[in-house]
């Protein structure tokens, strides 16, 4: 005998076999109470994303609200995103990534209230994403407060009397809204009742990611679901309620559909290559090119720099040198500065990463060197340091030396040599010859004293960053 | 009796007991179970016959994985898998004298 059956409806293949989130008590059933729309919207998402082959590029932002566990649902990438701010967290990814599939999902306490600029921002920007507007007009996981869309008269728990218009304003339609912005291509409202609407809503999310697929644009699709807890109803009662009175405010339909008028826009992506970073530092034109641009080394090589003192020392601009240095000698870099509102005094500091693999973080914890010009920011870092690290300070500024035995410790009174040769100002540039000495197994001095001009343009500078350069050097070289 | 030109089949273990299902079902052949189940809900669950496999009830269903219909089916073929578990199913004598097939793992009812 053989299987009759033509076609079968199950769990799209986009959701997970088991949902960690529930623990072990039951691990094939979602977090959202009975009846709730979530999870038909969930069912709809993920069964288009199985039938239209994307699960592998698509990307899926969670709000804040019951949704926030969307990716303990659906195998897709997940970013969880602050409050409201899935669509910029979501510009961002799709930016940087313009061949994915980025779909917001927001709630309307969400997208409605404290995201209300970012979805208008995305919208009008026409952001190549498609946004699932769930719209229960209450604020479901708090426990069922006022939100934006709240019908007027309708009770919540901040509004017991029900919603007044004279003291809480009006409900926002946020779909008309949107569809007033010239680059949307697509806005429709729809909502989860009965098998005709939910197939309606069905044929719209197919639709509004199809239209993504193709590069058109930004899509909307507002969902009115409902939440029988929040609203203190049964799930038939919830879903008479938004076909009643809910859907009579909030009108579904098609606010705009310019899909077919638009076309498909892919952004190229512009990746700058050597050649364009030579030419940007000035190096194209030089004869002894060959010569000085060092060659790509091989072999690992992974340094973390925080360097710390108090603003005005130079130290974010050493953490930029050496950025570039090494970036020069073809490494990937990071730089992260770190400093108060005020230009100078203060704390500042930087870290700065070198790897001959991609950096994630920029962020630098255990700096494996610390460079450091004033006494608060060594009592800061210096238990940071990895054990076999180098601590360089300033002994002239610091009257108390690292107390650790476990790292290399070079003291010298930077900013006294600096003064010496004609501007304290040049201190950095001394630790940067300290600096190029300890490392000069991997970095090029000649091209370091050939580059620092180039990084450093103030012509003003330019002769004393050598010699503070090479004082720095030349010390190293007597002393450590 | 209506002929069945589908079957569905309800895991009792993920149902909430919502109902949306039953309402929806345009044939009426859902209801719900009179035994709770471990989440202490009463389930849907099919009543055996009339299904037409039209799929109301699995887009009705907000649960991903509780509701899976077969279109165009009637009969169960012998020895199959279950279609949701991909484990064996086996003849079951019930308390009524009828045989019901159940899926080893899920112990739904297959026919």
């Amino acid at each position: 005998m053989t299987i009759q059956h033509n076609k079968v409806l199950q769990k799209p293949e986009t959701f997970y076999d088991t949902f960690v989130r529930k623990g072990d008590s039951e691990l094939k059933a979602t977090h959202y109470c009975p009846g709730c729309g979530h999870g038909i919207l969930h069912k709809l998402i993920a069964e288009a994303i199985s039938d239209f082959g994307i699960q592998d590029k698509t990307v899926l932002v969670s709000p804040v609200g019951c949704s926030v566990f969307a990716y303990y649902y659906f195998d897709t990438g997940n970013i969880q995103s602050a409050h409201g701010r899935a669509p910029a967290v979501g510009t961002g990814y799709k930016r940087a990534n313009p061949d994915s599939i980025l779909i917001s999902y927001q709630g309307d306490g969400d997208l409605a209230a404290i995201g209300a600029n970012e979805i208008i921002q995305a919208a009008n920007r026409g952001e190549a994403m498609t946004v699932f507007f769930i719209n229960n007009a209450i604020y479901g996981m708090t426990g069922g407060q006022m939100a934006p869309t709240t019908l007027v008269g309708q009770k919540t728990t901040t509004t017991p009397y029900g919603r007044n218009s004279h003291n809480e304003g009006f409900p926002i339609r946020m779909s008309e809204i949107i569809a007033t912005l010239e680059a949307p291509v697509y806005v429709e409202r729809c909502m989860l009742t009965d098998a005709k609407n939910i197939a309606k809503t069905r044929k719209a999310v197919r639709k509004a990611l199809k239209a993504q697929i193709d590069h058109k644009g930004f899509s909307f699709v507002e969902v009115l679901s409902g939440c029988p807890t929040g609203w203190k109803m049964t799930p038939q009662e919830a879903k008479n309620w938004i076909d009643s009175v809910l859907s009579k405010y909030f009108l579904p339909g098609v606010f705009k559909d310019v899909i077919e008028e638009r076309e498909s826009i892919v952004i190229k992506q512009e990746i700058p290559s050597p050649e364009d970073y030579h030419k940007l530092m000035d190096i194209s034109h030089l004869s002894e090119k060959e010569d000085i641009v060092p060659t790509p080394e091989k072999g690992n090589f992974y340094e973390e720099l925080k360097i710390a003192g108090f603003g005005g020392q130079g130290l974010l601009s050493l953490g930029y040198v050496i950025a570039n240095v090494a970036m020069g000698h073809q490494y990937e870099v990071s730089w992260l500065p770190s400093y108060g509102p005020e230009m100078r005094g203060g704390t500042a500091n930087c870290s700065v990463k070198i790897s001959n693999k991609r950096i994630g973080a920029p962020l630098v914890a255990n700096p494996t060197t610390l460079i450091v010009m004033n006494k608060p920011s060594l009592e800061k870092f210096e238990n940071d340091v990895v054990s076999g690290g180098t601590i360089i300070y300033d002994s002239g500024l610091i009257d108390t030396p690292p107390s650790r035995d476990d790292v290399r410790v070079i003291g010298l009174p930077a900013t006294e040599m600096a003064d010496k040769l004609g501007s304290t100002k040049a201190a950095n540039m001394i630790i940067m010859g300290i600096f190029a000495y300890l490392k000069k197994q991997i970095f090029s001095d000649r091209y370091i004293r050939w580059v620092l001009p180039r990084i450093l343009k103030n012509k003003a500078f330019h002769e004393i960053n050598q010699k503070a350069f090479q004082t720095g050097f030349d010390y190293a070289d007597k002393h450590v | 009796m209506s002929i069945s030109k589908g079957h569905v089949i309800i895991r009792a273990s993920e149902c909430k007991g919502c109902q949306l299902c039953i309402e929806a079902c345009p044939d009426h052949v859902l209801k719900l179970a009179e035994k709770l189940n471990h989440m202490g809900y009463k389930p849907a669950t099919y009543t055996g016959e009339g299904c037409t496999g039209c799929g109301i009830c699995y887009y009705t269903c907000p649960e991903p994985g509780a509701i899976t219909v077969f279109k165009g089916w009637n009969t169960w073929p012998e020895n199959a898998m279950c279609p949701v578990c991909k484990k064996e199913t086996k003849v079951y004598h019930g308390k009524n004298g009828k045989d019901v097939v159940l899926c080893t793992e899920c112990l739904n009812p297959i026919s």
